[in-house]
């Protein structure tokens, strides 16, 4: 198949799960399962991540600004920026194509590999919004909420790496995070978390959903989907940058 | 009751189904036997729904549902129950949860109800104490069973089983193809098996339809079955020498009655 037969066939899918549900309760119990699954379910990975690459960003920042004609609270600043504006959406999120995304394509791959997909076909029920709507709602719903933990932990392990180091005073950093701030790059930062939560989502969804074969392709169609969302995540991330900033 | 009519498939330049044309009447177990590679699962999808044919009609109870709007496909196949090969439960749902599914999915019954809904059918596949167990932690057969269950717990006009007693024993075979042919006199559904099983060619066949190459080569009972002048069917059904032998007892047998009937005895 070409990237346009791919293409095509994913809009498709996007298309075919925009229909009325046939019970609003059950949809809504999936829903919240997948919130759990990928909210809840994410937490721990997102939690260590942030901390660490806040607690290193500011210790390569400090070794990289060596003049003494720079205030320490610069360190602040330029941790605050870029863990609002790249760490904390972009790395979170490459993160959790991994976490989340091979998740989605594996159970997807295995429902459709055992019949599941099918039964639920035989019954009446539009398995395409049954199964992989919830998913994207969810991760619409979960994964701004993720990011912006990320970057509350990212900026707090850098504050903390900068004091337990001794490169500067909590005055300092505090006096740097405060200073120039622009509540847009928070805007743009879930400008950018929603489009990721979409890719996060939908991509692995589709190459679970036509998996064909058998436990060998479920793992191929899962390692697809990963490798195809950090790439589509990395650009999306270049694409923003150069709309919006 | 389905028509079908002049049914065609082709994957590419691989005819799979050509101009297959059958009644499944309602009230009898409709058997799809064949080689492997010979069509059947394709016919059976196409007839439930999971293939579209490029050719030919379906007609449920006269409604043609190659022709139907999406709509009224889902509500006919509120009708449709199936059993999978594999019998297709979710993993991680119990049994009961899986047996409540289309309950929760198309009624408006309190928990109780469907409850008791459940525990009725799950009495009825002489299932019991497996409610709460998940699908990894029960056997083949009560897998094959929970799938009946599930399949039957909206009352549907029609069952689907497509190789039912795949990776079976032949006593829970026999347990399952009896399950089948009992549940299906008490609906009055129309069931259509896709088998490969002779013991269930000769004991529920009420109708047998026999498919080579994409074609149907035979139509007939299972009581029919013994007297076909169909070499293909003759080479597939009685592959062996033991079957062989079994086809002679059961002409003989028959013969043996026919002389009787005439003498009076």
């Amino acid at each position: 198949m070409t990237f346009f037969d791919h293409f095509g066939r994913y809009l498709l899918m996007i298309k075919g799960m925009l229909t009325k549900p046939e019970n609003w309760r059950m949809y809504w119990k999936e829903l919240m399962k997948q919130c759990q699954d990928i909210g809840i379910g994410s937490l721990g990975i997102v939690v260590v991540v942030a901390l660490f690459i806040g607690a290193v960003s500011t210790l390569q920042t400090a070794y990289q600004l060596v003049s003494n004609l720079i205030p320490k609270s610069t360190i602040a600043q330029i941790v605050r920026d870029t863990v609002i504006l790249e760490f904390a959406p972009t790395i979170t999120c490459i993160v959790l194509a991994g976490v989340v995304g091979s998740k989605i394509a594996s159970e997807l791959g295995n429902m459709r590999v055992s019949e599941q997909i099918d039964a639920l076909e035989i019954m009446g029920i539009n398995t395409k919004a049954y199964l992989i709507m919830p998913k994207i709602l969810a991760s619409f719903l979960m994964i701004p909420v993720l990011v912006i933990i990320a970057g509350v932990l990212g900026i707090w392990g850098g504050r903390l790496a900068g004091i337990l180091s001794g490169i500067l005073s909590p005055e300092q950093f505090d006096e740097g995070l405060l200073s120039g701030f622009l509540p847009f790059n928070v805007s743009f930062a879930l400008y950018k978390a929603y489009t990721f939560a979409f890719i996060i989502s939908s991509i692995p969804a589709y190459f679970g959903y036509f998996v064909k074969g058998g436990a060998l392709e479920i793992g191929k169609a899962s390692t697809t989907a990963v490798v195809t969302s950090c790439i589509m995540i990395l650009f999306a991330d270049y694409i923003l940058a150069a709309l919006l900033l | 009751m389905i028509e079908i009519k002049n049914l065609r498939k082709v994957f590419g330049d691989k005819v799979v189904i050509n101009d297959v044309s059958a009644v499944m009447e309602a009230g009898k177990t409709n058997l799809i036997i064949g080689a492997s590679g010979s069509g059947k699962t394709v016919f059976m999808k196409c007839l439930v729904g999971l293939f579209e044919p490029d050719r030919g009609n379906i007609l449920y109870n006269g409604l043609d549902f190659t022709g139907m709007e999406d709509e009224q496909r889902k509500e006919l196949r509120q009708q449709i129950g199936m059993l999978f090969q594999g019998s297709a439960l979710f993993d991680s749902q119990t049994v009961e949860q899986n047996v409540m599914f289309p309950l929760d999915m198309f009624t408006r019954l309190n928990h109780h109800e469907k409850l008791k809904k459940v525990n009725e059918v799950l009495d009825r596949v002489n299932l019991k104490d497996a409610n709460k167990k998940f699908p990894a932690e029960i056997s083949g057969g009560m897998k094959k069973r929970v799938g009946i269950a599930r399949a039957i717990v909206l009352n549907p006009r029609y069952l689907f089983c497509d190789e039912p007693n795949s990776g079976l024993d032949p006593q829970t075979s026999l347990v399952i193809d009896k399950l089948i042919h009992e549940v299906t006199k008490e609906f009055n559904m129309t069931t259509v098996i896709n088998t490969h099983d002779m013991n269930s060619v000769m004991e529920i066949g009420d109708h047998i339809i026999y498919m080579y190459q994409g074609e149907k080569e035979w139509e007939g009972s299972n009581k029919e079955i013994i007297y076909s002048k169909s070499k293909k069917l003759n080479d597939f059904i009685f592959a062996s020498e033991f079957l062989q032998d079994v086809k002679e007892m059961r002409m003989l047998e028959a013969e043996g009655k026919a002389v009787n009937g005439k003498n009076g005895k």
